[in-house]
């Protein structure tokens, strides 16, 4: 092997292990452990069973699915419904200010998620600023009780993620072609038609990532129905924790965490073939 | 008309977006301990913080898993993506595969597979585990912003390196290396903000022995608010500002 074959080998080798060590094998075992029955002493054991899948479907269990499902799903489209117009003044603004405006949304998205949760719960909780400002304004006599309600996760989902949805919006937006929105007015279109048959379309592959990078996290964010919720409201994430940490069942929580890849996956495959579509349209 | 809806949109979500950051900054100089009502500007919070010695042992504990792991990711992570980026290699396809499929991958799911696989190898958790969790979920934010800053310059330096007798590795720290130095700057600061900040993942590999902050502040939380936090994450939200807006201004430098 020569000098530089020797360079090349060590550069791909380490990071190919370190993938296969900390991301493939633990992956499979997941996929694998699923796949088993449940043993107290030794966390698993054989023989390979479906019964866990057979749970996760079980009226009890589907029951925290489908909730999940529906507050990820929720979530993404306030997401959508903020940040697309958002995404989209933004990317209007004159080109010395854009910069700027862009940072103060990145910022957001690097911040740890559990900061701003945090944050939240000062503002919302019973004796908190939003309830101090209502009393003393005079609008409510009685504290509200916003913290530990539904309204109070889908505020810390939305805060926590909305970031992560303006940003795919923002760089599809920014690049948009404005001559194909003058074309089409010239040609006739009002600001709906131009908006549904030009801006829309030009836009799917941001909307895509946007809600891939929404609606997944948004099933496992654990911390945020349990600073903002209570114990009522419960995530996969949530559900997931509890089967490794509180009732040791790794082969139920591994299947429902299957559930999630299979979900990513499911999504990754749609944002890949919309946008092979999107680019073989875009070329003709 | 349409111009004042935009700006009053935008200013809006900036307002949402901002607006508890804000509160929690204000407050964290707030004299009272139990009410919201300000009782005047004190320090008192950030003094009694730092007598605080648990929380200065999960301070510490995680600015050294962040200063190294984020230190590990970006040397493997810069190696990485040179490596994509010059070399043909059988699974070129299957390592970009990996490296998108771990920044998707839903965090929960990393977290309770590594668990699976430190318990399994019998290795306690702790310290290591947590390091290599961390330098796990960086690794391919670093290949991926290295990457584009290496596709972005002209072949040619390295084939006339080469011609002229550059071994690879001098090629790689002579050439290579400080032409990409800014976005490797920033692939490590963005690294060290994402450890630092890690909940979900570090919650299913860290040990008994061994606490790091976010998990200290989201057990606090848990509890009750203690003006304390308060003052502790207006730190770690500054230092966050920090490397951002540094990581920020690294990767812009480039395309000018």
């Amino acid at each position: 092997m020569n000098e530089r074959q020797g360079f090349k080998f060590f550069a791909v080798f380490i990071n190919m292990a370190w993938f296969a060590l900390f991301v493939l094998v633990p992956g499979l075992m997941v996929v694998g452990i699923s796949f088993l029955t449940r043993d107290m002493g030794s966390f698993f054991a054989w023989p390979p069973t479906l019964v866990h899948y057979k749970e996760l479907v079980d009226p009890v269990y589907a029951k925290v699915l489908g909730n999940s499902l529906v507050y990820s799903l929720n979530t993404t489209l306030l997401c959508l419904g903020i940040g697309y117009p958002f995404a989209w003044f933004l990317s209007r603004a004159p080109a010395y200010r854009r910069p700027l405006l862009l940072m103060m949304v990145i910022i957001p998205f690097w911040t740890s998620s559990l900061i701003r949760t945090y944050a939240l719960v000062i503002l919302l909780k019973a004796n908190g600023i939003i309830n101090a400002v209502l009393m003393g304004s005079g609008i409510v006599s009685e504290p509200v009780s916003m913290l530990y309600t539904d309204v109070a996760v889908y505020v810390g989902l939305v805060y926590s993620l909305l970031p992560f949805m303006i940003l795919p919006l923002y760089a599809v937006l920014e690049k948009m072609d404005l001559r194909l929105v003058e074309a089409a007015r010239d040609l006739g279109a009002n600001g709906l038609q131009v908006f549904v048959h030009v801006v829309l379309p030009l836009s799917l592959p941001g909307i895509m990532a946007g809600c891939i990078m929404v609606f997944l996290p948004a099933m496992g964010l654990f911390y945020i129905p349990d600073l903002l919720g209570g114990a009522k409201t419960m995530l996969v994430g949530n559900f997931i924790k509890n089967q490794f940490l509180t009732t040791s069942n790794w082969p139920f929580g591994s299947a429902a965490s299957v559930f999630l890849l299979l979900l990513m996956v499911l999504m990754l495959g749609i944002y890949f073939l919309l946008s092979n579509r999107f680019n073989r349209n875009q070329t003709l | 008309m349409k111009r004042w809806m935009g700006i009053s949109w935008v200013s809006l979500v900036f307002a949402f977006l901002y607006g508890p950051l804000l509160v929690l900054m204000v407050f964290s100089f707030n004299q009272a301990r139990y009410t919201t009502a300000w009782q005047g500007f004190s320090f008192t919070w950030y003094t009694s913080l730092f007598e605080n010695q648990h929380l200065l042992d999960a301070f510490v504990n995680s600015l050294i898993v962040a200063f190294v792991s984020s230190l590990a990711a970006t040397a493997m992570g810069t190696l990485g993506a040179f490596a994509v980026s010059w070399y043909r290699f059988a699974g070129r396809k299957i390592f970009f595969g990996l490296v998108y499929s771990v920044m998707m991958s839903p965090d929960i799911v990393m977290g309770i597979s590594l668990l699976m696989l430190f318990v399994l190898a019998g290795i306690h958790p702790g310290f290591l585990t947590l390091l290599t969790a961390h330098i796990t979920f960086c690794l391919p934010f670093v290949i991926v912003l290295v990457h584009a800053r290496i596709s972005g310059f002209d072949p040619s330096v390295v084939d006339a390196a080469r011609d002229l007798g550059a071994k690879e590795y001098d090629v790689f720290f002579k050439i290579i290396l400080p032409m990409i130095l800014p976005a490797v700057l920033a692939g490590w600061l963005l690294s060290f903000t994402l450890s630092l900040d890690d909940v979900i993942i570090s919650f299913f590999v860290t040990g008994p022995g061994f606490e790091i902050l976010p998990l200290k502040i989201y057990s606090m939380v848990k509890l009750g608010v203690t003006p304390e936090v308060n003052a502790l994450c207006t730190i770690l939200f500054l230092l966050t500002l920090a490397a951002v807006m540094t990581a920020h201004f690294l990767i812009k430098e480039k395309k000018k």
